[in-house]
């Protein structure tokens, strides 16, 4: 394992162990989803103050400057490589149209598209997908687990935070050696936060407690992701008007 | 008026009778419409009028809650949709309290998704071919808005009511993979439980919080607009 993810695993480590340690949070609120909710929360908090003195104006900057083709080319550039991902994940679900799909996707994007900058594929009507580890493991039956809050990297589930350190070795900047490395992953982080400037803000005026509400919609959208946008729901719809 | 009236023989009557019934075969047509081309047609409706109309991209909030209330509102269930954010404190609610909850939930939802408007410009509604096995009373309707950068994941769950709208109801909303109710119904009851519960006027509790919340964002939309 390389220095810089050994670090990482072993904040992961001790953010969970703490988490086990951790009282939980007000008796009757508790969701058993969220057994570390005590320590998600800190993290959380401390997230939100690392994005608003760093992240978010980095990437405010970056949409303010560069103009908006060369951000279009710099997120395809980078989706390029994400669907390589997504062809390996298709293929160990057996998912044999995604695969094929996403695998023309990066053979047509990598070539006329100039090494991916442009979509071409999706232009040519080859539909975007995206599978990750994690989403593999659940295809499989893992259940996500406790939701968990990463340090720097945000919200995840106990399966996703153990898919991670493989799904990291297919991130852009891996695809690069030394300083391309760094400058690849660090662009790659300024895109995908570029994305959801609008996104963030507006979650934060939809919220009552932007916690919950982050945690309860990235859980649904982990199995959304799991089930190809259908997943089963327990959700009671029976209209509580009725008699 | 009357003259005129008195002119049209008998015949014309009945041909106009004719007439009138042929012209008003499309209409009862229109409300045995399937599903999914209920969603197509409201869906692509509205986003057509937002392309056309730049106040609505620019995010004029009255000018948008009164496009929601005259081309959304009369699809939805709005009730319903409040009634299962709220759980099973919605019975213990007073009618006047019921409405007051009902329009500062609307408010929320349309401050929140009116900034989307802006990123609105050749996009197309595709909807999914439906689900076989679904129920009337709650059918799912997948689509995805297709145009410039990635699709973005929009459903629908619809409960059929023959004679009453466009003989569907929308009750919820999935955005990119979400559904609305079921995410407020955390926030929701947490503003209950934190005003003392249901028997301590908790509902007012969570009144108070909506409009609140309300108030801090057109405030900043203000702001945010006038720099």
């Amino acid at each position: 394992m390389p220095a810089p993810l050994r670090g990482l695993a072993l904040v992961l480590l001790l953010a969970l162990l703490q988490g086990c340690a951790s009282v939980r949070g007000a008796g009757a609120a508790a969701d058993p989803r969220d057994p570390w909710e005590g320590t998600n929360r800190q993290v959380f908090a401390f997230n939100e103050k690392l994005d608003q003195v760093l992240m978010r104006p980095v990437a405010q900057a970056y949409v303010d400057v560069l103009p908006s083709f060369v951000r279009t080319g710099v997120h395809n550039f980078m989706g390029n490589m994400g669907d390589i991902w997504t062809t390996v994940n298709a293929t160990l679900q057996l998912k044999g149209q995604v695969a094929a799909e996403s695998f023309m996707r990066v053979a047509v994007n990598s070539t006329f598209g100039l090494y991916g900058v442009l979509d071409i594929a999706s232009e040519a009507g080859i539909q975007k997908r995206k599978e990750d580890l994690g989403q593999t493991l659940g295809h499989w039956g893992v259940k996500p687990g406790p939701f968990v809050v990463l340090p720097v990297l945000g919200p995840s589930t106990l399966r996703d935070t153990v898919a991670l350190p493989v799904d990291w070795q297919a991130t852009p900047g891996q695809y690069f050696q030394d300083g391309t490395r760094t400058g690849v992953t660090v662009l790659n982080a300024t895109d995908t936060r570029a994305g959801l400037l609008q996104a963030t803000d507006a979650l934060k005026q939809a919220s009552l407690d932007p916690y919950s509400f982050v945690r309860d919609g990235w859980l649904q959208k982990r199995e959304n992701d799991v089930y190809d946008g259908n997943p089963p729901t327990d959700f009671d719809y029976s209209d509580p008007d009725a008699p | 008026m009357m003259n005129t009236l008195n002119l049209i023989s008998r015949r014309s009557l009945w041909l106009a009778g004719l007439l009138s019934v042929l012209l008003a075969a499309p209409l009862a047509q229109a409300q045995d419409e399937a599903a999914d081309a209920f969603i197509k047609r409201v869906s692509t409706e509205t986003l057509d009028l937002v392309k056309a109309d730049k106040s609505l991209r620019n995010g004029d909030t009255n000018k948008i809650m009164v496009m929601v209330d005259n081309k959304l509102m009369p699809h939805v269930n709005f009730r319903r949709m409040t009634a299962l954010a709220t759980g099973p404190a919605w019975r213990k609610a007073t009618p006047e309290q019921q409405k007051r909850l009902q329009d500062e939930f609307k408010t929320l939802l349309v401050r929140t998704y009116s900034g989307a408007l802006s990123q609105v410009s050749d996009q197309t509604v595709f909807v999914k071919p439906l689900r076989a096995g679904q129920d009337d009373k709650n059918l799912v309707v997948n689509t995805e808005v297709r145009g410039k950068g990635d699709p973005i994941q929009l459903d629908y769950r619809l409960e059929k009511t023959p004679g009453e709208g466009a003989g569907w109801l929308i009750y919820d909303l999935n955005v990119l993979g979400v559904w609305l109710i079921e995410n407020y119904r955390t926030q929701f009851t947490k503003e209950i439980s934190n005003a003392g519960g249901v028997e301590a006027g908790g509902i007012n509790g969570l009144i108070n919080s909506l409009a609140e919340r309300n108030k801090a964002n057109a405030s900043a939309n203000t702001s945010a607009r006038k720099s």
